[in-house]
């Protein structure tokens, strides 16, 4: 026979002024297994504790229940005290009489409260009875984080981890670090170069001994859990041997193959072995293999002639390595909607219909017109440019339903840069709204309206069409009412933020949560906007939606402070509430796998003493298990049961109804 | 009647109805808890059996309520969408939606199976839930159908 004891709360008159808590106490004492009942005035007081502590050591309690406020209150203070006087602290559960009872039923008489109070405890009891000890569990951290991408979200969070002196493994699927930053020319608000202040991060991440750069490589496969992910990285043949390789660039020199450069938005070429660009970290090239004569057929082969270190390698082959850590943190950032999807404003027909990204290495001193505004058909400098904004974004019919966020700042900026390089250049911006809502933004549209001389238009473009080398652009000003027709030179598009294509495969591998449009899903997005639903997985930047750079900063940091947090310990306590596969019973038809949504359940084996496999069975994770129990209602073999809400507790709460 | 008997009765003159709700931790008894502290006022016939997540809950959880003296049930979690551990409620939904036809067919009055979404917000709701439910079961009369099943 189990020894219980019953504390019944007045909490002053909050809950004995509608239940007669005497009267709960004394009704309790007579049931089996009652050995000690009493009410008392605060049980939570300190005096309240210690009255309980001694209780539970004078009557050789070894069950408690304290029937008062609700769980979410002081289920802790309580157990915390029951685990001081000697108990397992899973043997103290809590009834519910105040807010559930004596707060909602006003009935002076105390008639209707106290038979609810008496019934809810005797619950309780039947359900104690049942209760097991249970030990919090103790999960080891491996205090080494993974950040996946290189943009300058990625790069913030790897800095300050290192910072924080633990180590890091930065993953970027591109040759150097940088991501779409790199490619800008000047950055609103302030103007500042973007390379002049992006490099030295760059190049800090290659200096810092704490950080384990893997470019030109990408994630294979994510087992494991918070504090102990096992993560495979896929580390693509670079053909060049990156211990050796000098960063000469000989190779490039003599390479006497061209391909259209990604990185330029193919406003320019590129050789087969290449840095992405001049400032490149790490400074090693790679061979572009589909594209290269020499692995594809054996021809050529003249950059490992000239090459002095001899350090490129045909036969080079992806390796496949293997890390722990204890933490990831995803910074894989944003694609623009492709320019091919804007063949009604003339993209793909006319030449000089170029995307805001276009622009920004037309403005770039590093890009392929050194810093010079010329239009791509023929090297012109254009006298007038037209600007349309929302190029497929906040219409969900023609592109997608959301603000892309950057694309207001960033044109009132390509308008500035434009005025500064062709001084008497008109520029025009076709807008729907403009939205500047970050801090000194306004003012900056502002300068470019007032200073900088942009014509702002507000409305739609109905037309765009070459006439005599000018690109015409025909539309309405919706605030004048007239319909507008400019004769443009060139004309840039605001083209959408999107998510990277093969964002959804990224988060299958994490298991994490991403909308419609393939951003990842943030916890909570007011008061958990860097975590996921996967414990010790955090997100930063654009990858979660279109962000600018201080946000995106912001994010990197943020992310890594819940990682060096989780560091800070050796090993995490969590609660035990986790399911717990029946053995025997377990049948292996894996509809708990299937159902658990945290995918804590896998196919285990049993073998025999000669190593072969006898039986499948279901097995928990203890650390992913996040106790919702789902699993354990989907078993049709009733061979899993969730700890602290097995069945025979919830029985026997029931049959005690 | 002592605490040793089956629910606690006490003179109000006509039939109360015996109701048991399952509730996920996370939203309903969050919104049950704030209309206790934004004391509000409902009729005194719900038992709350609080579960982690609507995942958890067996039907058989169900027909054992009613087996046990229940005149009705009360099934109550997190809006779809907004369930803690992001989708427990949406298995509990597809599995109600078996067990209704089964619960049709072996003829309980669905009167008395009630299945809702209360947030931690929705104190409101939660009140007018067990008043509607409580008085729509005390029209019905108490259930009688399964009172011989277990044999007590
Ligand atoms: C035309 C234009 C102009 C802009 N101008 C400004 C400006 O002036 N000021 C401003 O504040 N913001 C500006 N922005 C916004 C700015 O570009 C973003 O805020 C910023 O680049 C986001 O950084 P990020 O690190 O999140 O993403 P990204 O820069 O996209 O970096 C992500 C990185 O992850 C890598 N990656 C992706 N997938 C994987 C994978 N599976 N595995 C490994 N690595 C992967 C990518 O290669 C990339 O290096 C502009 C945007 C555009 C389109
Ligand atoms: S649902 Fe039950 S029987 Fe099926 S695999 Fe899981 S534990 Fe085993
Ligand atoms: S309790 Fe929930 S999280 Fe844990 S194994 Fe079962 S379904 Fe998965
Ligand atoms: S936690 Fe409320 S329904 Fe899942």
């Amino acid at each position: 026979m189990p020894r219980i004891g019953i504390f019944v709360c007045q909490c002053g008159n909050n809950i004995a002024a509608t239940v007669d808590t005497k009267k709960v106490a004394e009704e309790m004492a007579r049931l089996p297994g009652v050995v000690f009942a009493c009410d008392y005035k605060f049980m939570c007081s300190s005096p309240g504790q210690d009255m309980l502590k001694q209780a539970i050591k004078d009557n050789r309690l070894d069950k408690v229940i304290v029937s008062a406020c609700s769980p979410h209150m002081h289920e802790k203070t309580f157990r915390k005290a029951s685990e001081a006087a000697g108990l397992n602290p899973y043997q103290c559960e809590i009834t519910n009489i105040r807010e559930q009872c004596s707060w909602v039923h006003h009935d002076k008489t105390k008639a209707a409260g106290t038979a609810k109070s008496i019934d809810l405890t005797r619950m309780t009891i039947e359900r104690l009875k049942k209760n097991k000890p249970l030990k919090k569990i103790n999960i080891p951290i491996k205090k080494k984080a993974l950040v996946i991408g290189g943009g300058i979200a990625g790069i913030q969070a790897a800095l300050d981890i290192a910072e924080g002196g633990r180590e890091v493994i930065l993953v970027e699927r591109e040759p150097s670090i940088g991501g779409n930053m790199a490619r800008l020319s000047e950055t609103f608000p302030t103007m500042d170069c973007s390379q002049c202040i992006l490099t030295p991060k760059m190049v800090e991440v290659e200096l810092n001994e704490k950080i384990t750069l893997y470019t030109y490589s990408e994630i294979e496969k994510v087992d494991g859990y918070i504090g102990n992910f096992i993560v495979q990285i896929r580390r693509k043949a670079k053909y060049v041997d990156e211990e050796r390789c000098t960063g000469c660039g000989e190779c490039i020199e003599k390479c006497p193959f061209k391909v259209e450069s990604q990185f330029e938005m193919k406003l320019a070429k590129r050789k087969v072995i290449y840095t992405p660009f001049p400032q490149s970290v790490p400074n090693v090239p790679v061979i572009d293999a589909p594209n290269c004569p020499k692995i594809q057929k054996d021809k050529c082969g003249a950059c490992a002639v000239v090459c002095g270190p001899k350090c490129i390698d045909f036969k080079m082959e992806d390796r496949i390595i293997t890390e722990d850590v204890g933490a990831i943190i995803v910074a894989t950032g944003y694609e623009l909607m492709p320019n091919e999807r804007f063949g009604e404003y003339g993209y793909g027909r006319i030449k000089d219909v170029i995307s805001g990204m276009q622009f920004e290495r037309l403005a770039s001193s590093s890009g392929p017109t050194g810093g010079e505004i010329r239009r791509p058909s023929d090297g012109k400098t254009p006298a007038s440019v037209v600007f349309i904004q929302c190029a497929g974004s906040r219409d969900e019919k023609k592109g997608v339903s959301y603000c892309s966020k950057v694309c207001c700042m960033y044109t009132a900026k390509h308008t500035m840069l434009y005025h500064h390089k062709v001084h008497e250049g008109q520029s025009y911006v076709f807008y729907m709204d403009i939205r500047a809502g970050g801090k000194r933004y306004e003012e900056f549209v502002r300068r470019a309206i007032e200073h900088d001389n942009a014509m702002y238009l507000r409305g739609r473009v109905s037309r765009v069409y070459e006439k005599d080398g000018k690109v015409i652009v025909q539309g309405a000003d919706t605030l004048s009412g007239n319909q507008v027709e400019i004769e443009a030179d060139m004309v840039v598009l605001a083209t959408a933020i999107v998510s990277r294509t093969g964002a959804d495969t990224v988060a299958q591998k994490l298991g994490i949560g991403y909308d419609k449009y393939k951003f990842y899903n943030e916890y909570h997005p007011k008061l958990k906007p860097v975590e996921t639903v996967t414990a010790g997985i955090f997100l930063s930047g654009a990858c979660m939606g279109p962000m600018d750079i201080p946000d995106s900063v912001a994010q990197g940091s943020a992310a890594a402070a819940k990682a060096l947090s989780l560091f800070s310990s050796d090993e995490m306590m969590r609660e035990p509430i986790t399911a717990v596969v029946n053995k025997p019973t377990c049948n292996a038809c894996w509809d708990c796998v299937t159902a658990c949504p945290y995918s804590a359940i896998e196919r285990d084996t049993v073998k025999n003493r000669d190593g072969v496999v006898v039986r499948w069975l279901a097995k928990v994770n203890d650390g992913v298990c996040q106790g919702c129990g789902v699993c354990v209602a989907a078993c049709r073999s009733k061979a899993i049961d969730l700890k602290g809400y097995t069945d025979e507790q919830v029985y026997a709460a029931i049959n005690a109804f | 009647m002592t605490a040793h008997g089956k629910q606690t009765e006490y003179q109000t003159g006509g039939f109360e109805p015996k109701i048991m709700a399952y509730v996920c931790n996370w939203c309903t008894y969050a919104g049950a808890d704030l209309a206790g502290t934004s004391r509000m006022e409902y009729r005194p016939n719900v038992r709350i059996i609080k579960l982690p997540c609507t995942g958890r809950i067996d039907p058989l959880f169900i027909i054992k309520a009613f087996e046990n003296g229940a005149d009705g049930v009360l099934v109550s979690g997190c809006h779809p969408g907004d369930c803690h551990y992001t989708t427990g409620n949406y298995h509990a939904r597809r599995r109600w939606i078996g067990f209704k036809n089964l619960m049709e067919f072996t003829g309980i009055d669905m009167r008395r199976l009630h299945f809702s979404w209360v947030s931690a917000s929705e104190a409101i709701k939660w009140v007018d839930l067990i008043n509607k439910v409580t008085d729509e079961i005390k029209q019905l009369g108490p259930f009688m159908e399964y009172k011989g099943l277990k044999g007590k």
